[in-house]
């Protein structure tokens, strides 16, 4: 192989330039490290779930419904067995008694409606794409060549493919129960005194388009017994969760089942799942006594792995005539597909939270009903209902700004919580612990070069120019750090939110670090080496990070929801700690000190007032050998820590998007992208830097290229590449990043996490800038993603423009849909003042009732 | 993701490949020519087609590359996408087979995709069947019989069909050279850089004095089959490039009107980028950028 492939030999010019091999002084963190992992996974030298060869490995490959809907009559699976290679052939019926159900962790109400979830259908398919038989061969050519010999007859059922439809009387039914999951509430303030009498009312609807999450590696499952235990390698995001819900859905014994996330090659949610191929891997590999391994296509993929978004939202805003908002009122649609997979409910609650965004506001309903669909479930997709949220009010914002004639950022501001005012209890019950949203839309501005910018749309307007200029505004915060067990458990999440570190020194000096976060691209290796070698005063090189492997990391909540830095990380300083502390006592006790005299300084341990010391190595070394510990102290420098955190971190930032659009095509380019984000401290910024990077080129997708596309039958229609476009560094633009640091209080690094932060923010700042450019055309929005066909379209349907910037400013009369009422008359003090947190409900008291209906309550929430 | 079984043979020579495919031809073998695959190998992944063999072409020697044979270049079938964008041949002789060429796909596929398979695949939406009729290009092809050309007009008969008989291969194609006085544009709208076009355009317009003395327009991606705007190249015919009646309001730009028929006689796909009506659209605005850029 040639040189500049040797992933080792990367490695070690990476460790040069970098000088790994340097005393890291007390300095590790805010590093712009290169990341350590980074060799190995970009040369391919590593372990992908693909890669792992077993002796008398077999291959599965599964059969597709190619229905929506339907009814299996009959499966004959006899052709396929006589195929040569073939050794097994499964259909549902087959499997039935032992597939058990996929399970669903996030009943959000007490009548949610949880359908049994076969993981491999039975009696009935609901949706394109769902596996009726499997067949296990020698190879996976002929697994793939055998599934043609498969015979099933269907009996076609309605497809329900729109979920306005779905509720709709006399609709064809998903399950017999009904295509209503769930319908679920949360309000705080007075919604009906915001809006009685309010001077302004902005009323829109705007649909989420359904995405595929498209990651780098496909899903990959290997699963292998010796007769006694299991180990099941996927590619996923979630081993420890994993492991836990495979053994109450197989049966298997937890103590007996292994599950390794090896390296895995990005996720973006969609590897936080328990999927259909993990389980029945499971079975087969228990059934045949052989290890088994599928891996998807991608085409595969599209149609089967989890998707994202796909909600319905209908948001009201109560203003008043100088653009401060009273009250927001949102009423959802989320689809939930066919079935409720592991967090497929709870993702809208995630973003319930988070429809005041970054504002004050006196009064906040929030309503959703999940639907059943005959389409592939929908959960996880990076951001996880806090996009959606943050799209909604940041569009309903610019709606309300054009109303009023006022600049967009001018809105904000009378808006916004100020620096001074954190920490802020908002309208949803959270509590946002630090931010300065101020510093960073400034920054932005200055950035973005705002006001030239106005002056060349000003311009171009009254040029008529076809090709017009757009500048969209989005100011958004997130929570993040999922998430303190408690709000989990108020919500009716299955589990905590807790994260798990194992530190310990070795006999020569150098550190283990076992986290139960589960890196997927992330850089946990380099970001958590970085943490522990300030904590323990090592070098950077010598801290290895182990992952992903129940064996080896037995406890974790793994990663997603933005959480494993400012969880995890915390964690692993946590324990950090505790390893110091036990070495004080060792070097106290070597010392012949007290332990309150014993200083820590750069792996030091010293006497204070004296050069007498013993380093953090010397110290491994001798409790190792043990030969004279103090009394009652176990030999070994080793620690654990588990960290739960008290409150969500809130990452915020502004983000700056000039698009120009040519109005004779329809199609529109990017021509600036400023994003200023405020991530509290940074343990790394070129991580940050990837992060963001990734993050605003995914939520351009969403606003531009990406759509799941189904027909009237149900039927996927966007199962390539070719059909279902992700946009490449080919079709971005630079960005222009910097950042803010208000360090996060409720954690002792001030982190806040970054991994949805880009996402969340870009897609309402280019439709936003899109609207913006069309606004002289008395265009109001343009459904996502705003491909040149559909601009195009609004375009032509809204006619000539309006002539000149004026007009442009000024509300666009009939085709506005908003509805501008004159200004009430004023009725003393009262509505904008702030409720006070004893009025404030929170997520705590959310899932209440019988009813399903959350109630106000007193205690406050997350804090 | 993965093809149906096929049977693989890899010809030594030129000859060998056509008596295979005779053969295979009398025999009634469904059998596939293989280039760079770069349209053959998806096809055969998604199962959209199942040949019982495939004839691989790829390593041969010959017809590859670029030969400028006076009147016309002529491009081996085999030359792959990159070596006609670094022809400077190509660039300097017919400039229009280079921007069209540098649109395609993206660079991975351009080392492995071949000029001549992008023919023969006869795509409507591949970006150099257009090119190839807008030149009026010859085609030649060989098979066990011996050599015959096809004119670019008679070369693409239907989506995804070619006039190349069973039995037959690509040589590969004349490219003619048109000469002082032409300006060459390929204007291609597409949603990100690697797709196909929704709608694309290739022109070379020929400007005589202060007028357009002949254009000539083909339409990527508007019908089953690259296809002449004829009427727009008639219509544009003898008007001045420059819009008639001055600056300001008062002036009417003929080319635009011209080019207002660029759809005309075009039978354009719906598909999840583009309608139909879209299409028609982006037909009529495209030809009037890209004869603006040919005759800038």
């Amino acid at each position: 192989m040639s040189e500049q492939l040797d992933a080792g030999l990367i490695a070690e010019q990476i460790a040069e330039s970098d000088q790994l091999g340097e005393p890291s002084g007390a300095h590790e963190v805010g590093r712009a490290r290169r990341r350590k992992e980074d060799a190995r996974l970009v040369t391919g030298r590593t372990t992908w779930t693909d890669n792992i060869q077993l002796p008398g490995m077999l291959y599965m490959a599964f059969l597709r419904s190619p229905m929506a809907h339907a009814r299996i009559t009959r499966v004959d699976t006899s052709a396929a067995r006589a195929r040569p290679g073939v050794v097994a052939v499964y259909s549902g019926r087959d499997l039935a008694d032992e597939q058990g159900s996929l399970p669903c962790a996030w009943p959000v109400t007490e009548d949610i409606v949880i359908p049994d979830h076969p993981p491999m259908a039975v009696e009935e398919v609901r949706y394109a794409g769902e596996a009726v038989a499997c067949v296990v061969a020698t190879d996976r050519y002929k697994a793939a060549d055998a599934l043609e010999a498969i015979e099933v007859d269907y009996e076609p059922l309605d497809a329900v493919v729109d979920m306005t439809e779905a509720l709709a009387e006399g609709s064809p039914l998903v399950h017999e129960s009904g295509n209503r999951a769930f319908t679920w509430k949360f309000a705080g303030g007075d919604i009906d005194a915001a809006f009685r009498d309010a001077p302004v009312v902005i009323e829109r609807t705007y649909v989420q388009q359904r995405l595929i999450p498209t990651a780098m590696e496909p899903r990959a499952v290997v699963a292998t017994t010796d007769g006694d235990g299991f180990t099941l390698y996927s590619a996923t995001q979630i081993p420890h969760v994993l492991r836990v819900m495979l053994a109450l859905t197989t049966g298997i014994p937890e103590h007996k089942l292994r599950v390794v996330a090896p390296d895995v090659g990005g996720g973006f949610g969609s590897k936080l799942q328990v999927t259909a191929e993990e389980v029945l891997g499971l079975l087969v590999t228990r059934r045949l006594g052989k290890p088994v391994k599928w891996t998807e296509s991608r085409s595969e993929g599209n149609l089967t792995v989890h998707h994202g978004r796909d909600q319905l939202q209908r948001i009201s805003l109560a203003a008043e005539r100088d653009g401060r908002v009273r009250g927001v009122r949102v009423d959802l649609l989320a689809d939930m597909g066919a079935y409720l997979m592991l967090v497929t409910p709870g993702i809208p609650l995630l973003g319930a939270f988070m429809y005041n965004g970054i504002y004050k506001i006196d009064a906040y309903d929030f309503t959703c009903t999940g639907v059943f669909t005959t389409k592939m479930p929908t959960d996880a997709y990076r951001g996880a209902g806090r996009p959606e949220a943050t799209f909604a009010i940041e569009r309903a914002v610019d709606e309300l700004a054009h109303e009023l004639g006022l600049d967009p950022v001018e809105v904000r501001r009378r808006n916004w919580i100020t620096h001074q005012e954190f920490p802020y209890d908002t309208i949803c019950g959270l509590t946002y612990d630090s931010g300065n949203y101020e510093a960073a839309t400034e920054k932005a501005l200055a950035l973005f070069g705002y006001d030239k910018l106005r002056a060349e749309q000003s311009d171009r307007r009254d040029r008529r120019d076809p090709v017009q200029l757009g500048i969209g505004v989005s100011t958004y915060t997130e929570m993040c750090g999922l998430a303190p067990s408690r709000v989990l458990g108020s919500l009716s999440y299955g589990a905590g939110g807790w994260e798990h570190a194992s530190v310990r020194m070795l006999p020569t000096g150098k550190v283990e670090v076992v986290t139960g976060t589960s890196p997927h691209g992330q850089g946990h290796e380099t970001a958590w080496s970085q943490i522990v070698a300030d904590a323990l005063g090592v070098p950077f090189g010598d801290v290895a990070v182990l992952h992903g492997d129940t064996a080896i990391s037995h406890k974790g909540m793994d990663t997603y929801g933005s959480r494993s830095l400012v969880v995890g990380g915390v964690a692993v300083l946590a324990a950090c700690e505790k390893v110091k502390d036990k070495a004080r006592l060792i070097a106290a006790h070597m010392l012949e000190a007290s332990a309150d005299d014993i200083e820590f300084s750069a792996g030091s341990f010293t006497v204070r007032g004296t050069a007498e010391g013993r380093t953090i190595q010397e110290l491994a070394l001798a409790t190792f050998a043990a030969h004279d510990l103090p009394d009652g102290v176990e030999p070994g420098l080793d620690a654990d820590a588990t960290f739960d955190p008290d409150n969500f971190s809130f990452p915020h930032g502004t983000h700056l998007c000039a698009v120009e659009v040519d109005t004779e095509t329809g199609a529109c380019a990017i021509r600036s992208y400023v994003a200023v984000d405020d991530v509290g401290s940074v343990v790394n910024p070129l991580i940050v830097e990837g992060q963001v990077h990734g993050g605003i080129a995914q939520g351009i997708g969403q606003a531009l290229f990406e759509e799941a596309v189904h027909d009237t039958e149900g039927n996927l229609l966007t199962t390539t590449m070719a059909d279902y476009l992700i946009p490449t560094a080919a079709d971005l633009p630079d960005f222009t990043t910097d950042r803010t640091e208000t360090p996060a209080t409720s954690n002792p690094l001030g982190v806040k996490g970054v991994g949805e932060a880009g996402t969340i923010a870009s897609t309402p700042a280019v439709v936003n800038a899109i609207v913006d450019a069309l606004r002289p055309y008395g265009v109001h929005d343009v459904r996502m993603p705003c491909t040149p066909e559909r601009i195009w379209r609004v375009v032509s349907e809204a006619g000539p423009p309006a002539s000149g910037s004026a007009a442009a400013e000024a509300p666009a009369g009939a085709s506005a849909g908003a509805s501008a009422e004159a200004p009430a008359p004023t009725s003393g003090p009262g509505p904008m003042s702030t409720p006070g947190p004893a009025s404030t409900p929170g997520p705590a008291s959310t899932p209440g009732s019988g009813s399903g209906e959350a109630t106000s309550s007193s205690e406050g929430g997350a804090r | 993701m993965i093809p149906a079984a096929f049977d693989y043979i890899r010809p030594a020579s030129l000859e060998e490949a056509c008596r295979v495919l005779a053969e295979a031809d009398a025999a009634g073998d469904d059998v596939k020519v293989l280039a760079g695959g770069q349209s053959l190998l998806p096809l055969l992944r998604l199962r959209l087609a199942y040949p019982a063999a495939l004839v691989d072409l790829g390593r041969l020697p010959e017809p590859r590359g670029v030969e400028d044979r006076g009147d016309h270049v002529f491009v081996g079938a085999l030359t792959t996408h990159d070596e006609v964008l670094r022809s400077g041949v190509v660039r300097e002789q017919v400039p229009l087979l280079a921007l069209a060429t540098a649109t395609v796909a993206d660079p991975a596929v351009r080392h492995r995709g071949t000029f001549g398979g992008s023919m023969v695949h006869a795509d409507p939406a591949g970006d150099l069947p257009a090119v190839a009729l807008a030149l009026d290009c010859v085609f030649v092809v060989r098979s066990s019989e011996g050599e015959r050309e096809i004119p670019a007009s008679e070369f693409f008969v239907d989506y995804l069909e070619s006039a190349l008989g069973p039995g037959e291969v690509l040589l590969g194609v004349r490219v003619p050279k048109l000469g002082p006085g032409w300006g060459f544009h390929y204007e291609k709208f597409h949603r990100t850089a690697q797709a196909w076009a929704i709608v694309g355009v290739a022109a070379a317009v020929r400007r005589d004095g202060g007028t357009i003395g002949e254009a000539r327009i083909a339409l990527t991606n508007m019908g089953p089959t690259p296809v002449r705007a004829r009427a727009t190249e008639a219509a544009l015919r003898g008007l001045s490039p420059a819009p008639v009646g001055g600056a300001g309001d008062g002036a009417r730009d003929q080319v635009r009107d011209a080019c207002g028929q660029a759809d005309s006689g075009t039978s354009p796909p719906a598909d999840l980028h583009a309608k139909p009506d879209y299409r028609r659209h982006l037909a009529r605005v495209l030809t009037y950028r890209a004869v603006r850029a040919a005759t800038g």
